[in-house]
């Protein structure tokens, strides 16, 4: 007589090359986080002893005094650094971005989800991803050579027409490389993110409720504005902020078109300002090792700022991506 | 009495379709607007084709605005004009692409010679005549990047894509969170932080090596967020089927997910690479950008096409800024040429099983 077999045993537990597997996928997955948190990490650590001895001062103060000599020694004046002036520079020109930028891109995007037939609006959004990936100083240089003439005429009958306007005063008559300029080229730079958020979002609206806007006689107007922009509001501010918030770390188009002057300008078209991230580009190049840790703590402001513009728009647009299914 | 039978043509009515006056009618508003433009910029201070363009919308927008109001009342008005102004963004976005194109394939060439692409810059100054000096060291210098960004980001953003479409792990929402974080931090910032954590105060200086890793920073996000696109429209059907044949998840996986989604994760990795392949701030940090040709990845200062226009741009003189334009040229060329791969090799959602 045969014996019995042993009950084979049954078990939910994965095998070993499936956690292996999984171990593996896991580390791969918070490599994101990691990179994070070093980055935020190692400008802090580097920048800790400027942000120390300026203390909140270091955002707020309009001054960027470097005065150590090439050799290490302290120079006459004390160094005090501020990065006040730059970072309103990085406001207004990313303000003067979106405000161009956009009521463009979702004009734009409107026209894609709703107007264009289907095969123009293929071709076109394959355009607006192009658009995205040109690089930035492909911006600066076109900025600099071929829209500047444009946007000189531009913020000249600006100042003539609207001068009263406190913004659109200038003390000197230099159109030449403004933040207006600046803020121009960033808004060419935001409008396709800006446009491909709000397209996918208005791509989401509902059908039933976009036919039943139909069926009640709606014109096409009426439609979209009964029913896309309630229901993709949210979605295109959080579409925006990523804008706002490209505009705020764009560098080498803005060093490159903006006329860099260590000064809060807030007469939007007179050619002097910057922003955080092409004053660290001006000065990393003969910085000493003092200023560089200054720079480092610059770096980590903006790397904070652009972060929570990014996280807070991120929230928004996955929130509305979740309403009407 | 049968009425008697006649043979009469039906034609389907077809209301959408403008009628022959509805066209006669937008004909001679659009004369009348491009005449009266003209007219404007005639006898006005404005000038320039700016000036036409912006003229010229305004006023269709205006005469398309009574043109329907007469005919139709307020509610055809206010839909002609949201129509106008549709078309007016998508135009205002259209045409910065064509002027950048085409200043970019108008320009590009004047720099271009023979030994624009066998020729290295050592000899020679940005400012020198454009029959010396070339690019190629800053061409190879590129490749050598991406190369090495490529080999360390497709797979930390393939894996990072599994985690969230395979394991759907507990952090899944924040990892997904922190991925668009991610692809929004100023490359400034990815340089910054490979000078301050690699380079700075640690006796190593620029190489080819730092600079790809800045610069993986940047595609991880791309790759990842395309991959779990992709991966996302694998059918469970066919993990399911996998799991039922008695396969591990592993192997599931790996025979079955990635092979279907073969293509589409290529296109990832592509358009990760024309993300990247343009970026100057983050090497401006890392790499020292050199003038004669570099093939050592881990030592030494080394050139790339971005930074090879960076330093023309910066140089300024006439012959520079037209090297600029070349090296813009070669870079746009690239780009385009990864554009049409990606598509061709397939969109995300051509794929199926």
């Amino acid at each position: 007589m045969r014996p019995i077999p042993e009950a084979r045993v049954l078990t939910n537990k994965p095998r070993f090359s499936d956690r292996v597997f999984r171990g593996i996928v896991t580390l791969g997955g918070f490599t994101s986080l990691v990179i994070l948190g070093l980055i935020s990490l190692f400008l802090l650590y580097r920048g800790f002893s400027v942000l120390r001895s300026e203390g909140f001062s270091f955002i707020t103060d309009y001054e960027w005094v470097s005065s150590i000599n090439s050799d290490g020694t302290e120079g006459e004046v004390a160094s005090t650094y501020g990065v006040g002036a730059m970072l309103a520079g990085t406001i207004v020109t990313a303000i003067i971005a979106l405000l161009i930028g956009g009521p463009v891109a979702v004009l734009a995007a409107l026209y894609l989800a709703f107007y264009a037939p289907i095969r123009t609006r293929k071709f076109l959004v394959s355009v607006v991803d192009l658009m995205a990936a040109f690089p930035s100083i492909l911006f600066g240089l076109w900025g600099l050579n071929v829209l500047m003439d444009q946007g000189i005429y531009v913020a000249e009958l600006l100042n003539r027409y609207l001068g009263w306007i406190p913004i659109f005063q200038v003390p000197v008559p230099v159109f030449l490389r403004s933040p207006f300029i600046a803020g121009l080229v960033l808004a060419i730079m935001i409008i396709p993110i800006v446009t491909s958020v709000a397209r996918e979002i208005f791509a989401q609206t509902p059908l039933d409720r976009i036919q039943a806007a139909y069926a009640l006689g709606a014109t096409r107007w009426a439609m979209i504005k009964a029913v896309a922009i309630p229901y993709g509001y949210s979605g295109v501010v959080g579409g925006a902020m990523l804008g706002l918030g490209r505009a705020m770390g764009e560098t080498v188009a803005v060093f490159t078109v903006l006329n860099i002057v260590y000064r809060a300008n807030f007469d939007i078209l007179l050619g002097a300002g910057g922003n955080l991230a092409s004053h660290i580009i001006l000065k990393f190049g003969e910085a000493s090792s003092e200023e560089i840790k200054a720079l480092m703590a610059a770096g980590f402001v903006l790397f904070l700022l652009t972060l929570a513009v990014n996280l807070l728009a991120d929230f928004i647009v996955a929130r509305t991506g979740k309403r009407g299914k | 009495m049968t009425p008697e039978l006649q043979e009469i043509e039906v034609k389907p009515k077809q209301p959408w379709k403008p009628t022959q006056r509805e066209i006669n009618v937008n004909i001679a508003v659009f004369i009348f607007n491009t005449l009266l433009t003209l007219a404007v910029i005639q006898f006005t201070g404005f000038s320039g084709k700016l000036a036409f363009v912006v003229l010229f919308i305004l006023i269709s927008l205006t005469s398309n605005f009574l043109v329907a109001f007469f005919k139709g009342g307020t509610v055809l008005a206010k839909n002609t004009l949201a129509t106008g102004f549709a078309l007016t963004g998508i135009s205002l976005l259209i045409m910065p692409v064509i002027s950048i194109l085409g200043t970019v394939f108008a320009k590009g060439t004047e720099a271009m010679y023979i030994g624009f692409f066998t020729d290295d810059m050592s000899q020679d100054s940005f400012a020198s005549d454009l029959d010396v000096g070339g690019i190629k060291h800053a061409v190879l210098g590129s490749l050598i990047m991406v190369t090495i960004a490529l080999l360390l980001s497709v797979p930390i953003g393939i894996l990072t894509a599994l985690y969230l479409t395979e394991l759907k792990g507990r952090g899944s929402t924040l990892i997904r969170f922190l991925v668009q974080a991610m692809s929004g931090i100023p490359s400034i910032v990815a340089g910054l932080f490979i000078y301050s954590a690699l380079i700075t105060g640690t006796g190593r200086g620029f190489s080819a090596f730092m600079g790809a890793l800045a610069l993986t920073i940047l595609m991880i996000p791309t790759v990842a967020r395309t991959s779990e696109e992709v991966l996302k429209l694998i059918p469970s059907d066919l993990r399911e089927a996998g799991l039922a044949l008695g396969a591990t998840q592993w192997r599931t996986v790996a025979m079955v997910v990635i092979p279907a989604a073969k293509s589409g994760l290529i296109t990832a990795a592509i358009l990760g690479v024309a993300r990247i392949a343009g970026e100057t701030a983050p090497l401006l940090f890392t790499t020292g950008g050199a003038d004669a040709l570099n093939l050592n990845p881990v030592d030494g200062n080394i050139g790339s096409v971005p930074f090879y226009v960076w330093k023309a741009l910066i140089d300024g003189s006439p012959n520079a800024i037209a090297r600029a334009w070349a090296g813009i040229f070669l870079l746009m060329i690239i780009v385009l040429c990864l554009f049409i791969a990606a598509r061709k090799i397939g969109s995300p959602k051509k794929v199926r099983s």
